[in-house]
């Protein structure tokens, strides 16, 4: 019997060109890493081979002590991100839902935020001591500027429609901000936090690095000192993977690339 | 226009007013002793220790130190960061390929790196001036991506109706009409870098500004470290002002 022609979907290729490219780039990374470190042109140790970098990532990782390290800055970034957080986010209501504060204040919160917060800790030691309070007070002091600033630009886009509605309910303040403005500006809000994190971390683990006997930046300035390049690069990825993920997180829960509206 | 002249000066006089208000406030507190003056030293001796700081420990000649890394920063940045930038929007498929990395490497803590760039580069300028880079090349990267992508359609027709080359195309077309968003992505890389190349001064204790900050601080020299930190933050404003404006010269007008 003569077989009908039949309709058949061309096989789809394995993986895509994107896919594909990425790879690629991958690869070329890894061996350009491993003929530069097994060359000797750089001092040993400088570039360690792929396979130590991989043996010190997984003895860190089961490392019970990092654990606790990893415990000790995640608790000082939580905490610092609470408190800058909230404040940030209360002193944004209020210059975002008044005009003449806003227009007060506002550009000290502007032109404030980029300054380097790091150089502050020797003020944050003084206030708070050498322990885990100065490392909480810097990213406190990180967080709030990004969390502020977003809070008082999402204020200011909220629908003046549901203000009214709100006001003609004769809703209190704080029914006001739990009921209009914080589901109302939920995406700044959220936007500002992720910003505020990733700001939140790298000044609590800076501080770490300064001035500290606990947290992961000790580990990687105690890695530099002892010149354990393996582990250093093995805290750099593990923490590089963390941030990113973490960030990932959040901004997929405000849906929204802080860079592309910058 | 004087009614327009008083909107603006009323929020700039409660705003200035206020900040005149707490600093008056701090500097009673800690002369009547409700505030320990080994701990924060009054406004007063802070102001006057500008003086001292500036002849003493040789800002000017810091400030050289830190613009001359921060420029050099800024030249790499320009460099590398628009030079990538265009050929990721040039190479669609890179593109596709690597934009989601850069954009995740502008989240990355790459600050943490200054120990591995230590090493690599030792105590010296080249570190600060590589941490500087590395902080800002993500956003100028994402913004010459984003500023040539947003080039009209009816421009990049004319410019074809003309017979132009691709270099002309690029010159002539594209690199115009992207270079407000450009500089966009310049100023945040700038921004990113100055934050680092002070930063990464005060943590190795070398260069310019970032390193007095932290001398002052071993000194137990407290009017003097507040005094230099006040000193750094005016420098960040006045470079942030001087920025924001160039940037809102550059912007079309919609």
């Amino acid at each position: 019997m003569a077989e009908t022609g039949r309709l058949s979907a061309p096989a789809a290729p394995l993986a895509s060109p994107v896919t594909l490219v990425r790879i690629a780039i991958v690869a070329a990374i890894l061996v350009t890493w491993e003929a530069v470190a097994a060359s000797g042109l750089l001092f040993r140790d400088v570039v360690p081979s792929l396979l130590v970098i991989g043996r010190a990532t997984a003895g860190l990782l089961a490392d019970k002590t990092y654990y606790w390290h990893l415990g000790v800055t995640a608790g000082e970034v939580g905490i610092g991100l609470l408190i800058g957080g909230l404040s940030g986010l209360a002193v944004g209501i209020l210059l975002g839902s008044n005009r003449l504060l806003g227009r007060a204040f506002e550009a000290y919160l502007y032109y404030l935020g980029p300054t380097p917060k790091i150089i502050f800790f020797p003020v944050m030691i003084m206030w708070f001591g050498v322990g885990p309070g100065s490392k909480v007070a810097m990213g406190t002091i990180s967080c709030f500027f990004p969390v502020a600033l977003s809070a008082a630009a999402g204020m200011r886009e909220i629908n003046p429609v549901l203000i009214r509605v709100g006001r003609s309910f004769r809703a209190s303040t704080w029914q006001m901000v739990t009921k209009i403005y914080l589901p109302a500006m939920r995406l700044p809000a959220i936007n500002g936090v992720r910003l505020g994190l990733g700001v939140a971390i790298i000044g609590t683990l800076l501080a770490e690095t300064k001035l500290s006997n606990r947290g992961i930046g000790f580990l990687i300035i105690n890695a530099y000192s002892t010149f354990d390049m393996p582990r250093m690069y093995a805290l750099l990825i593990v923490l590089f993977v963390l941030s990113i993920g973490v960030n990932a997180v959040v901004g997929r829960l405000g849906g929204v690339d802080s860079i592309r509206r910058a | 226009m004087i009614a327009r002249a008083q909107r603006n000066l009323v929020p700039a006089a409660l705003g200035f007013g206020a900040l005149l208000a707490f600093i008056v406030f701090v500097e009673v507190l800690i002369r009547t002793g409700a505030v320990n003056r080994f701990i924060v030293p009054m406004p007063s001796q802070i102001a006057g220790a500008f003086e001292r700081v500036i002849v003493e420990e040789d800002i000017p000649h810091r400030f050289l130190i830190t613009a001359r890394e921060a420029f050099w920063a800024t030249v790499l940045l320009a460099v590398f960061g628009i030079g990538i930038g265009v050929l990721l929007y040039r190479v669609r498929l890179l593109r596709s390929a690597t934009e989601t990395w850069v954009a995740a490497m502008a989240s990355a803590p790459t600050v943490l790196m200054y120990p591995l760039f230590l090493v690599i580069f030792g105590r010296s300028e080249r570190t600060i001036i590589m941490m500087g880079f590395v902080a800002g090349l993500p956003a100028v990267i994402l913004k010459t991506i984003e500023g040539l992508a947003g080039t009209r359609r009816v421009l990049i027709d004319v410019g074809r109706s003309f017979k132009l080359t691709e270099v002309q195309l690029f010159w002539k077309i594209f690199f115009p009409a992207a270079l407000p968003t450009m500089f966009v992505g310049l100023r945040l890389g700038m921004i990113f870098a100055l934050i680092n190349i002070v930063g990464v001064e005060f943590l190795i204790n070398f260069g310019g500004l970032g390193q007095l900050i932290n001398d002052l601080a071993e000194r137990y020299d407290l009017p003097g470290t507040y005094a230099a930190i006040c000193f750094v933050i005016l420098v960040s404003v006045v470079f942030f002002f001087l920025t924001d404006r160039l940037e809102k010269w550059l912007r079309p007008a919609d």
